[in-house]
């Protein structure tokens, strides 16, 4: 177990540091950061001077160590484009996405494995096969769209829900939640399903194949052959077995509402960080791309290592070897 | 090759193929959506680029059949007074030019990567795994926009315009080499031990004949049906790129920026700009996605 850990841990810590290596590069060697700082009147002393304040005239190793350093403590400069401190703004946005995903990820999970184990045990009824098609339908459409056509439906047809923004916001001191008040709920309704939508379907999909797969194997048949009965045989040996692979997307799937979010974010103008984000790109601000990108790395990274550990504790073949 | 087409009609393929309607439906859908795409010169009844062809008068007509529509316009016209039936094909023509070309690039990087990962395995096979594996952690999107937020930065302001639509397809191909190489890297190691490559190495045959005229052709079945379904997803990452404003310009729009222009006239009830091209956009995914799914079903023995 502890070299296991160990093993994963050195892991995480390379993916991190290569990440790392990557988001220096990008201050390296895309745009100049004194002449992101400095109005045009600054002499050419002056700049000289703040080029050497900032450390950029050490050699590249130490630099990088700085950076790390700085890192690790969430210092990343200002914005070019907002002129705050990147840490601020990140602080700022992060409730908002965490609120979204957790919303989304919940009503995915919750439509999304009864709809899988269904179809998986009765493949031929027409309610399947209408799931399938509804799920083919669903990986179909991109997320956008799915945003657009809920706007046009429910926003501005129906004018029942509003299009864009967080609703009425109640502030926590350290924390900003839409959950306290009304229009936060109903603000939040389009914007979770969006993104719940395409999680959803690939829920569907994985849980009826990978239960498919264990529902032909030699013990399923066996305990057919015992006589056990039909409920038992398919959640109790099918559904557990099914599980574990589950476990994994799902952890996955959580990396991946928070990338997603940046296009949910984008069509409901939902001020979280994907949109902070895709504005950082269009705009070539560094400070938050490497940031943003340093912190979803070091999100996947989390969600994989407890996944592997949690797949450690469940499976006991991997602790065999 | 009278030869082949004997066989083929003769195959199991071919059996599947026509005795599942949606299949052809499909298959026929991809075909018209295809061709009059790159024929949309003279498909198309307007040139949306041709400044003489369109008036600012005619801007913002609803479809034909709907009040205040003419059938000058079947599907209306945008802010700009443009044909939207015109613009949604010559925007399909620019989707499946970087659905294309990226997923070609993709494939390629992927089966060379998984070819040498493959043949020469130890430390070589190790660190090109380990980096497919970092890879494959993170969402494809996202590694496209990161790609495509890098190069934007490193080109100067002026040339992002005119460079978007190859900006895309190396954004797009870097975040999908990743499944070919996995896939070929383990069909390689099954071929590797196999006699023919034995014979090959025998005679002094230098490697890379060996890798991509003897090994690559029998691993190619696999690689040709992800590139299927890897074609609907690379269309949908180019609209969704666009859609975000940091993909193709709206000077040369795809399905993806002309709903992102039409994004902003759908609360003034001119929605024909943004529904026509989306809609026109999950018929094209749809129909390459059903093909994928069957022919992944087709070529699996296991189903069969």
């Amino acid at each position: 177990m502890f070299l296991f850990l160990a093993r994963r841990l050195f892991q995480a810590a390379m993916v991190m540091l290569t990440v790392a290596l990557i988001a220096f590069a990008l201050f390296q060697y895309v745009g100049d950061p004194v002449a992101n700082m400095v109005g045009q009147d600054t002499s050419v002393a002056d700049r000289e001077k703040l080029k050497q304040d900032l450390g950029l005239n050490d050699p590249i190793i130490v630099q990088f160590g700085h950076f790390v350093q700085n890192a690790s403590k969430g210092e990343f400069g200002q914005s070019y484009r907002l002129r705050k401190p990147v840490k601020e703004l990140i602080a700022e946005r992060f409730p908002a996405t965490l609120e979204l995903s957790i919303i989304s990820a919940i009503l995915a999970l919750l439509v999304g494995i009864p709809m899988g184990v269904y179809t998986a045990l009765h493949p031929k009824s027409w309610v399947s096969q209408g799931f399938m098609t509804l799920s083919l339908i669903g990986i179909s459409l991109p997320t956008f769209l799915i945003g657009i056509f809920l706007i046009l439906f429910f926003g501005v047809i129906l004018q029942w829900l509003p299009t864009f923004g967080r609703g009425e916001v109640v502030d926590l001191g350290w924390w900003t939640t839409g959950f306290l008040s009304k229009s936060g709920w109903q603000s939040l309704i389009m914007p979770a399903i969006t993104l719940a939508i395409f999680q959803m379907t690939l829920i569907v999909r994985l849980i009826r194949a990978e239960m498919l797969e264990v529902l032909r194997s030699d013990y399923i048949k066996f305990a057919r052959a015992r006589g056990l009965h039909e409920r038992s045989i398919s959640f109790s040996h099918a559904l557990k077995n099914t599980l574990v692979p589950v476990i994994t997307i799902i952890g996955l799937q959580i990396g991946s509402l928070i990338a997603f979010a940046i296009i949910t974010e984008s069509v409901f103008q939902w001020p979280g960080m994907g949109l902070l984000f895709i504005q950082a790109i269009e705009e070539v601000d560094i400070p938050i791309m490497s940031a943003y990108l340093l912190l979803i790395a070091l999100v996947f990274v989390i969600i994989n290592l407890l996944v592997d550990i949690l797949y450690y504790s469940i499976d006991p073949r991997l602790r065999m070897n | 090759m009278g030869d082949f087409w004997r066989r083929f009609f003769d195959s199991d393929l071919w059996w599947s193929f026509k005795s599942s309607p949606l299949v052809v439906i499909a298959f026929s859908i991809t075909v018209i959506i295809v061709f009059s795409s790159i024929f949309a010169t003279f498909v198309a009844p307007y040139n949306p680029f041709d400044l003489a062809q369109f008036d600012l008068m005619d801007s913002l007509k609803p479809p034909a059949w709907m009040e205040g529509g003419t059938s000058q316009f079947f599907l209306g016209t945008d802010d700009q007074g443009r044909d939207v039936l015109s613009t949604i094909l010559y925007g399909s023509r620019v989707s499946l030019l970087v659905g294309f070309m990226s997923v070609f690039f993709a494939m390629v990087i992927g089966i060379i990567v998984g070819l040498i990962a493959g043949y020469s395995g130890g430390w070589v096979d190790a660190l090109l795994m380990r980096i497919a594996d970092v890879q494959l952690s993170f969402p494809a999107i996202l590694i496209a926009l990161l790609v495509d937020g890098i190069v934007r930065g490193l080109l100067p302001k002026g040339s992002h315009d005119d460079l978007a639509v190859y900006v895309l397809i190396v954004a797009i191909a870097l975040s999908f080499w990743v499944q070919y190489a996995r896939t070929v890297r383990s069909s390689t190691m099954i071929e590797r031990t196999k006699e023919y490559v034995q014979a090959a190495q025998v005679i002094g045959l230098p490697q890379p004949l060996i890798l991509f005229r003897h090994i690559l052709p029998n691993v190619m079945g696999p690689v040709l049906v992800i590139a299927t379904i890897q074609l609907a997803l690379a269309v949908i990452t180019e609209a969704t790129l666009s859609f975000l404003g940091v993909g193709v310009p709206p000077t040369s729009p795809s399905l993806g920026t002309l709903i992102r222009v039409g994004n902003d006239y759908l609360f003034s009830g001119e929605w024909w700009i943004t529904v026509f091209p989306g809609a026109a956009l999950v018929i094209l995914v749809l129909a390459v996605n059903i093909l994928g799914d069957w022919l992944r079903d087709a070529l699996n023995p296991k189903l069969r």
